[in-house]
């Protein structure tokens, strides 16, 4: 099976990221217009919902899906 | 548009003024989603738009009960419609691909893994070659099949969660799970064998 340096680069990377307690995809998405909202408002997300910032640094779906409501709110908001 | 508070939200979509609430609700959704996909989205952005808030305002009356109004009620809604629209853009851009077309050279027998993009440095391609065997042997002999398959069709093929977890009969967050435990035994293997996932990472940088 071949894989490129860029597959290994983001397999190690997301092995690195790996918690022990980690959300799960719903409970992220539970949480997240509570989290987008302190982001928004420019609160330390990363120290308020650790748990929800970990889980959109490795998961890529909710990550997109995150980046295209922080657009739209700011849209919204504009 | 009207003002609205979370309160009034909810009770005019429940209640005597739901016709003009939904208007309002559709012009917000309409804008916000228009915004976000108009670089996803190439052609046809206003009519897949329309589609998509249509969809968005059917589940957020389904859902309104489980607004917990820890937010706007405007940005929940927005989070709905963001999901309606992107789980109905990935199901139309993977429809016609299966888990074994992300894996097209493991033909059920495990396959070792070879580089494709080998260093052209001799002193570094036998660094890539070794930590590649190590990597080999935890897909391997550390992960299940649905784990390696999973893990491989994400990261590798690029796949989406939840589009992954249909194709093996599962959902996005029983998924998650597997792959967090994947992920966890692989950590803790690497750590075993005394390499740390920086030593790892440098071996396999850019030139």
């Amino acid at each position: 099976m071949k894989l490129s340096s860029d597959t290994i680069r983001k397999m190690i990377n997301s092995i690195q990221s790996t918690r022990d307690e980690e959300l799960s995809c719903g409970h992220c998405y539970d949480e997240l217009d509570r989290f987008i909202e302190m982001k928004l408002e420019g609160k330390n997300v990363a120290e308020a919902m650790p748990l929800v910032e970990a889980h959109l640094n490795i998961c890529p779906a909710c990550r997109e899906e995150y980046e295209a409501l922080l657009e739209a709110l700011k849209a919204m908001a504009g | 548009m009207q003002m609205r508070t979370n309160q009034e939200w909810l009770s005019d979509l429940r209640g005597d003024h739901q016709d003009q609430a939904i208007e309002d609700l559709r012009y917000v959704l309409t804008r916000g989603l228009t915004y976000a996909l108009s670089s996803r989205i190439k052609t046809d952005l206003e009519s897949q738009v329309d589609d998509f808030v249509q969809d968005a305002i059917l589940r957020i009356l389904d859902k309104m009960d489980t607004f917990r109004g820890e937010s706007r009620f405007t940005t929940w809604a927005q989070k709905v419609a963001v999901r309606v629209a992107f789980t109905e853009m990935r199901r139309q851009r993977w429809k016609d691909i299966s888990l074994e077309d992300l894996l097209p050279e493991d033909s059920g027998d495990y396959t070792p893994l070879v580089l494709s993009d080998p260093s052209p440095d001799p002193e570094k391609q036998t660094a890539q070659n070794m930590m590649l065997e190590t990597i080999d042997g935890l897909l391997k002999d550390d992960l299940t099949d649905l784990q390696r398959t999973a893990l491989l069709a994400i990261i590798h093929g690029g796949m989406p969660i939840e589009e992954v977890a249909i194709r093996m009969n599962t959902n996005r967050n029983a998924l998650y799970k597997l792959l967090h435990d994947a992920r966890k035994q692989m950590k803790a293997r690497l750590l075993e064998k005394g390499l740390t996932l920086q030593d790892v990472l440098e071996v396999f940088e850019n030139e």
